[in-house]
């Protein structure tokens, strides 16, 4: 009995803790997220965005959320239930569950296993299935057309995401996320002789058009404009959501928004260095961790609601052409570039 | 030529970093909207709003019953009911019902009125949560009036000089 509680049901507990912690505070900062997606969107257009309920509308996700959780939930006749109602529910589950292996500060982490960037990758996605679900079971043409679209996109641009992350592992040597940023204390600016300008060492400038391909697919695999294709509201309504209202709409919202926030932070541990300040001397070394976290995690998804703001909606055919024709061969190449230069100088691994 | 520069500008992104600097540019200039329930944009004497019935400064209602309103009213919102002749040899209506739904807000009624009785107002907020509430009968018009008469007054006052 003793052994039983202090081999499983402590952990069991203290697990449970942690990631009711986890999502207390990614729910809440979602909530924030939605609001400043809202507000740089209207800023860029001239806008006001919401700015009544509470102070500069710091409260208009949370009235967001009572006025869906009130709204009456319809189901079509012709939808599966089961199904109907289960899709949301994946995308969002699925979505969260990633975060269980993000640290966000050394240590700081729920599950700290060692194929941690696997698992993202297994989880992200799975996530296509809440999308195929949704536009299956609502039974209706729109959604059906904007779940195709959809699932043939995440595919595409996840092998894109898949080549960018080798590159980065294969400079890493570990598929542990820790690991992955523990590698970027040391680079290209300790090479130099500058050790102090530690933004020089992520892997963001050796690998500056890994950078850029990751963002953008990441752009792709989040359903995010340009490329909110199934969902574009000027051919398909609303894609996979057209007959999603209330709470089932809010849960597809929200695990969009959750892996939004995902994306974020994998840009940040790849590339961006994690929790490590960008300058290594003294008034920025005494910052938490966790904070140069948030604020890089910010600063990547600021660029996501800019691309918004800033990009009109690619056609079909061109993304399929970037994903396939551009994306594909140049994240191929470079990893046999990669791989070769790691093998000739014999910096790592 | 053309075709590597074409390609050396896709690869690099340039477009999407001036876009982007544009974007910021616009992201600090003063915002084009106005923060509407507690600021608003003035409007001209001649605006066609809600409307009124109007009635003379001794509390007399202004309509005669005449009905112009109702024959010259494109899409038929106006109904009139006339009563008996008075004393003073005038007429005054019994019913003065408006469909506000089916209105369209050209201002023909008010043109027509001989002796200014209905007006359309400056006021364009009474939306209202159930379709009965917009079917306006002689009370709240009267009400309407009484309530805007400064207003109105002010306006016509305003136009005028131009008519």
């Amino acid at each position: 009995m003793q052994d039983f509680w202090s081999n499983y049901a402590a952990p069991a507990i203290i697990i449970a803790l942690q990631s009711v912690l986890m999502l207390v505070i990614l729910l809440v900062a979602i909530a924030y997220v939605l609001l400043a997606d809202r507000k740089i969107w209207a800023a860029v257009q001239m806008r006001r965005g919401p700015n009544v309920v509470g102070a500069f509308g710091l409260l208009q996700s949370f009235a967001d959320l009572a006025k869906f959780a009130l709204k009456e939930p319809v189901i079509p006749a012709g939808a599966d239930r089961v199904v109907f109602l289960l899709a949301p529910f994946i995308t969002t589950v699925l979505a969260l569950a990633a975060w269980s292996v993000m640290p966000v500060a050394p240590g700081w982490v729920i599950a700290d296993i060692n194929v941690g960037i696997l698992f993202v990758l297994a989880i992200s996605s799975l996530g296509v299935y809440g999308v195929i679900m949704g536009g299956w079971a609502s039974n209706s043409k729109y959604p059906f057309l904007g779940a195709l679209r959809s699932s043939a996109q995440m595919i595409s641009y996840e092998v894109s995401i898949g080549l960018v992350l080798i590159t980065v592992l294969l400079c890493v040597g570990s598929l542990n996320l820790q690991d992955i940023v523990a590698s970027q204390e040391t680079g290209l600016a300790t090479m130099l002789g500058i050790p102090w300008l530690s933004i020089l060492n992520w892997y963001w400038l050796p690998l500056l058009p890994m950078f850029v391909i990751f963002f953008i697919s990441a752009l792709a695999e989040t359903n995010r404009p340009p490329f909110d294709l199934p969902e574009a509201e000027s051919e398909l309504v609303a894609g996979f959501m057209v007959e999603y209202g209330s709470t089932p709409y809010m849960m597809f919202m929200l695990g969009e928004y959750v892996s939004i926030a995902l994306m974020c932070a994998l840009t940040t541990i790849l590339f961006l260095g994690g929790w490590l300040p960008p300058i290594a001397v003294v008034p920025f070394t005494w910052v938490p961790g966790v904070i140069w976290f948030v604020l890089k995690c910010f600063g990547v998804f600021f660029m996501f609601a800019m691309v918004k703001a800033i990009v009109p909606r690619y056609r079909y055919d061109q993304l399929m052409r970037l994903g396939w024709k551009v994306f594909l061969p140049a994240s191929l190449a470079a990893v046999v570039v990669v791989a070769v230069v790691l093998k000739l100088t014999g910096w790592r691994g | 030529m053309a075709t590597l520069q074409g390609t050396a500008k896709s690869i690099f992104l340039s477009e999407f970093v001036s876009a982007f600097f544009l974007g910021m540019r616009y992201f600090f200039k003063p915002k084009a909207t106005i923060n509407y329930p507690f600021e608003k944009n003035p409007i001209s004497p001649r605006f066609r709003g809600e409307h009124a019935l109007r009635r003379y400064p001794n509390g007399e209602e202004r309509c005669i019953a005449c009905k112009l309103c109702e024959a010259i009213c494109p899409a038929q919102a106006i109904t009139i009911e006339a009563g008996p002749r008075r004393n003073d040899g005038t007429r005054r209506t019994t019913r003065y019902d408006i469909d506000m739904v089916k209105c369209i807000y050209c201002g023909l009624c008010q043109e027509a009125c001989p002796v200014d009785a209905i007006v359309e107002g400056p006021n364009f907020e009474f939306a209202t949560e159930t379709r009965e509430e917009l079917y306006y009968t002689k009370d709240k018009l009267l009400a309407n009036g009484d309530r805007w008469e400064r207003e109105i007054a002010a306006n016509i006052a305003a136009d005028a000089p131009y008519r």
